[in-house]
């Protein structure tokens, strides 16, 4: 057993000589919430775009409880167990709300149904797609959004976008949950709610969380951990309220004095 | 593991039928029930049918399947193919040279056989070059797949054409099946075709397309396989695109490559706009009215007036096109549009029939809210994320970039 | 020897005539982000008034500069009608338009002219020899002209602020906005430029072959159209480049006497570029942003 969910080494990658990112080295414990911070452009979301396979690395490596999952496509990733969100919303707008949360699930062993069992409608089709669906509807209710499962996802409010987001994610069942600017647009009470809505999630799925945030109240709120990013290499690591105190950290945030 | 956490009691043993009985809803088979009626009353009453008649009806047969060929490109999977012509010429041309000069003994004492391993074979040769195209060309989106799929139907037809093998300029010389049944077998193909299809989208597997419609990259993100979907769609298509052909060869005596063009894909691509992207009963629709309006049109309209035919389809067209997409239109699009028409309709008949108000949707599924766990929450979750600002104000488009999601060395010399 | 030579400036000749087709088809692509199925249509429009206007006053001149006014009003009008309410709109959608537009014209010119094609000797300028080298004086006056027409296009772009605009809208629609230029207004410059290139084009290539059809738009706009995707579509000296490719292998081929395989071989051409730099030889990457 790894102590470790998720391990960098020396994770970075350039595009054409800029360097967006370099020497990102994260150690996330199994069950924690982590934050990645920085100010804008610091490379955050190049970070988890490595990670969940949209770019490859071109240096370093990083592990998923012990497994190399380095130049691995997306999808290959997504079944090894890392699932996202994005900054912007990226839903599939003209699904209904539980066709979202479907297509997470068609990957699972238990699921599998092939070409020829679908078209050819055997017993094995519907045994899955019944399945399916009640796994679907029991993430829904977690979220409060069973009433909706009909509705097309593009017709829910902002909010439960978000929401079907995160539950889309939570459907692939994944061992990491990275989380990208999930309180954007929000006002300091939503935000206090989102904190508890994110422990809540990691209670209910026992799934490890790295997100990024600009809210430092939401971050200092609730992660145990959090890395500094500015530039695209590592400021500051460590316990969250220690790193937050540090004059560097500070000073990339406000400037200098 | 959530899965696992609720295994309803009803884990016994559950048939089949129990299983198609449950799911079973009136309204997703009128279609075949529909096309199962007029093949019934095409066997019955068919042997006075008209030629003229007849041989439309052989035409709408492979229109209706070049066009749910199609659909699934370009309503279920998002992208533009101009090469269906294509796919349907080497179904034509080479399942028809095998049925005529392969195995052509066998055609004349075993006809029925013959046109059905021929309309496999056809189907396989139009999928196999569907993944020999696809293979490479799908790493390509939009208007690049576009123009290769219109290139890749161009080449099919001029290679048809300059081949000695198949005729050349002059055509092939195909084995003609019997006038007198072979609509009722197109209609057999229709409904195979149909069933296949539909059955695809309304799978996982049509899901994952659907998504990879909708938004490619969330698509990959959630796992699936962008690329081995894509194939598969494509190949499908081309199958019956090659089904098509063979139907369209066995209704001819000579096929040409020229029957194949650039226009005659843009034809089937027409009927599957017309018919409304992804609904499978509008492209069949669509088609068939196409096709008998172009059969009964060119009758009256003859010569130079022929064009006022083309020009009105091409308005409808652009109309329709703008009507669906245009973003200024949106508000009017919900308040005028077919399915609120046929809510009220067949709310209207219900009344009318039951004189009684109809019940909720059939197709909403019943929420049985006893079976799931109920979930204790320290905050109403609806009450969380809340802030109502409309979807539309968060597209890629409106949301000012931040510099991080730039090409990455534009934000270092912003940091400068 | 001299055989090459002169196989090689028809080949230039008849590029230089793609590429004003191409050129056409890459600003749209470049500025308005969407492939104008309907360019190659502005084409045979162009053709048609020349001929109208040659019949009625003698001059080519005159007729040519008719077809320019022409094209340009219907440019701008398809612009308006059907691409303009489809801004913001799916991709898709805006291409299946342009495929509408392209029908539209050509039966609304059959419904006028009838399907006939009829004969239109512009101008003739017979041959000239240049040492052993027999070559038609058309030829050299379309070669010359698409130079030019090149050259000041690229100027145009490149140091006026109307074209300065340009680049900006193709860059970032929105940004563009922000900072005060009339986007609608720049796309439609974009579309009367195109749409007088076009005119242009449908003169030289009657020149080349002296006769007017619904579907002689057709052809050479397919072709420009792959050549626009091979030079890097909404690259303006990749359209150039392809233009002139593709003439070259269309002279080539129809002197090596495979004139019947020509288009399959332009296309296949076409596919392996694609293949091997899916943005064409000299097109931008544009990286989706996640």
């Amino acid at each position: 057993m790894n102590e470790y969910i998720l391990e960098t080494k020396n994770l970075g990658i350039s595009f054409g000589g800029l360097k967006a990112a370099e020497n990102v080295n994260l150690r996330v414990k199994k069950g924690a919430l982590y934050g990645l911070i920085g100010p804008n452009g610091a490379g955050k979301t190049t970070v988890f775009n490595m990670l969940t396979g949209v770019y490859k690395p071109t240096e370093g490596e990083f592990y998923l409880d012990g497994e190399n999952l380095t130049g691995l496509d997306q999808a290959a990733i997504c079944k090894k167990g890392v699932a996202r969100t994005f900054q912007n919303i990226r839903l599939f707008n003209n699904m209904s709300v539980i066709k979202n949360v479907l297509i997470s699930l068609a990957n699972h062993p238990e699921y599998k149904c092939n070409l020829f069992q679908s078209v050819f409608r055997t017993k094995r089709f519907y045994e899955t797609e019944k399945a399916m669906r009640n796994e679907a509807k029991e993430i829904l209710n977690v979220f409060g959004l069973l009433g909706e499962r009909n509705l097309l996802s593009c017709s829910l409010s902002y909010g439960k976008q978000r929401k079907l987001e995160i539950a889309r994610a939570i459907a692939t069942r994944p061992k990491l949950l990275l989380l990208d600017e999930p309180a954007a647009g929000m006002n300091p009470q939503e935000t206090e709610e989102l904190m508890q809505t994110i422990e809540l999630i990691r209670e209910r799925f026992r799934a490890t969380i790295l997100l990024i945030e600009h809210d430092m109240k939401l971050v200092s709120g609730i992660c145990e951990e959090v890395t500094v990013l500015e530039f695209g290499k590592t400021l500051a690591q460590g316990e969250t309220k220690e790193v937050l105190s540090r004059h560097e950290v500070v000073k990339a945030y406000l400037g200098e004095d | 593991m959530t899965a696992t956490a609720t295994q309803p009691e009803t884990a016994k043993k559950t048939s089949w039928f129990s299983y198609v009985k449950s799911s079973f809803k009136p309204k997703n088979y009128v279609s075949y029930a529909v096309l199962a009626l007029l093949i019934a009353f095409f066997l019955i009453f068919g042997k006075s049918f008209k030629q003229t008649n007849v041989l439309m009806l052989e035409k709408i047969s492979y229109s209706v399947i070049a066009a749910l060929s199609l659909s699934l490109v370009v309503g279920f999977l998002g992208e533009l193919s101009l090469g269906q012509a294509g796919f349907m010429c080497l179904g034509a041309y080479l399942g028809g040279y095998f049925q005529t000069y392969v195995y052509g003994a066998f055609s004349q004492s075993l006809p029925l056989l013959s046109l059905l391993l021929t309309m496999l074979l056809g189907g396989f040769f139009a999928a196999l070059a569907g993944l020999i195209i696809g293979l490479p060309a799908l790493r390509l989106k939009g208007d690049y797949l576009a123009i290769v799929t219109l290139a890749f139907g161009e080449i099919v037809k001029v290679v048809f054409r300059n081949l000695k093998t198949f005729g050349a300029e002059k055509g092939m010389e195909t084995v003609r099946y019997s006038s007198s049944s072979l609509y009722i077998i197109g209609f057999f193909a229709v409904l195979f075709t149909l069933a296949v299809i539909r059955n695809f989208i309304k799978s996982k597997h049509g899901r994952a397309v659907t998504a990879i419609r909708d938004n490619e990259i969330a698509a990959r993100a959630m796992g699936v396989n962008v690329t081995y979907y894509k194939l598969v769609v494509f190949v499908l298509s081309a199958f019956f695109a090659g089904v098509a052909g063979v139907l369209f060869s066995n209704a001819n005596y000579t096929i040409k490559s020229i029957s194949f063009d650039y226009n005659y894909s843009i034809d089937i691509l027409v009927m599957v706009v017309l018919g409304g992207m992804g609904s499978l009963n509008g492209t069949m629709l669509s088609a068939a009215l196409i096709t008998f309006l172009n059969a009964k049109l060119s009758t009256v309209l003859t010569g130079d007036l022929a064009a006022l035919q083309k020009l009105v389809y091409a308005l409808v067209l652009v109309l329709i096109v703008i009507y669906n997409n245009a973003p200024k239109l949106k508000t009017f699009r919900e308040k005028y549009n077919l399915r609120r028409l046929r809510e009220k309709l067949s709310a209207a008949l219900h009344r009318l029939i039951f004189k009684k108000h109809p019940a909720e949707d059939p197709a909403a599924e019943k929420p049985d809210a006893a079976d799931w766990s109920n979930i204790p929450t320290k905050v109403p979750m609806d009450a969380i994320l809340s802030t109502d600002f409309t979807p539309d104000a968060v597209t890629d488009e409106d949301k000012p970039d931040k510099p991080e999601r730039n090409e990455p060395h534009e934000n270092a010399e912003a940091k400068q | 020897m001299s055989k090459l030579l002169e196989t090689l400036i028809g080949g230039l000749s008849q590029g230089g005539v793609y590429a004003l087709i191409a050129l056409g088809y890459t600003m749209v692509y470049g500025i308005a982000k969407m492939l104008n199925f309907a360019h190659g249509d502005i084409i045979m429009v162009g053709g048609y008034t020349i001929m109208v206007f040659f019949y009625q006053t003698g001059m080519p001149i005159v007729a040519l500069l008719a077809a320019i006014v022409v094209c340009i009003a219907v440019g701008l009008l398809t612009e308006r009608l059907a691409y303009r309410p489809l801004r913001g709109a799916s991709p898709l959608a805006v291409l299946i338009t342009a495929i509408g537009v392209s029908s539209l014209l050509q039966s609304l010119t059959q419904l006028i002219f009838g399907t006939a094609s009829s004969m239109v000797i512009v101008n003739t300028f017979g041959t000239i020899k240049i040492g052993s080298l027999v070559v038609e004086v058309s030829t050299l006056i379309t070669l010359f002209s698409a130079a030019a027409v090149m050259l000041a296009l690229t100027l145009f772009v490149n140091k006026t602020k109307t074209g300065k605009a340009m680049l900006a809208v193709s860059e970032d629609q929105g940004a563009a906005k922000l900072m005060g230029i009339g986007v609608n207004r720049v796309i439609a410059i974009t579309f009367a430029v195109g749409s007088a290139l076009a005119a242009l084009a449908g003169y030289f290539s009657l020149l080349k072959s002296p006769s007017v059809s619904i579907t002689m738009g057709s052809l050479p706009g397919i072709k420009a159209f792959t050549a626009a995707v091979i030079g890097g579509i909404g690259s303006i000296p990749g359209a150039m480049l392809g233009g002139i490719l593709l003439g070259v292998i269309e002279t080539a081929c129809n002197a090596a006497g495979l004139a019947n395989w020509t288009l399959a071989i332009e296309f296949a051409v076409l596919i392996v570029i694609l293949l091997v730099r899916p943005t064409g030889l000299l097109g931008k990457k544009r990286r989706e942003k996640v």
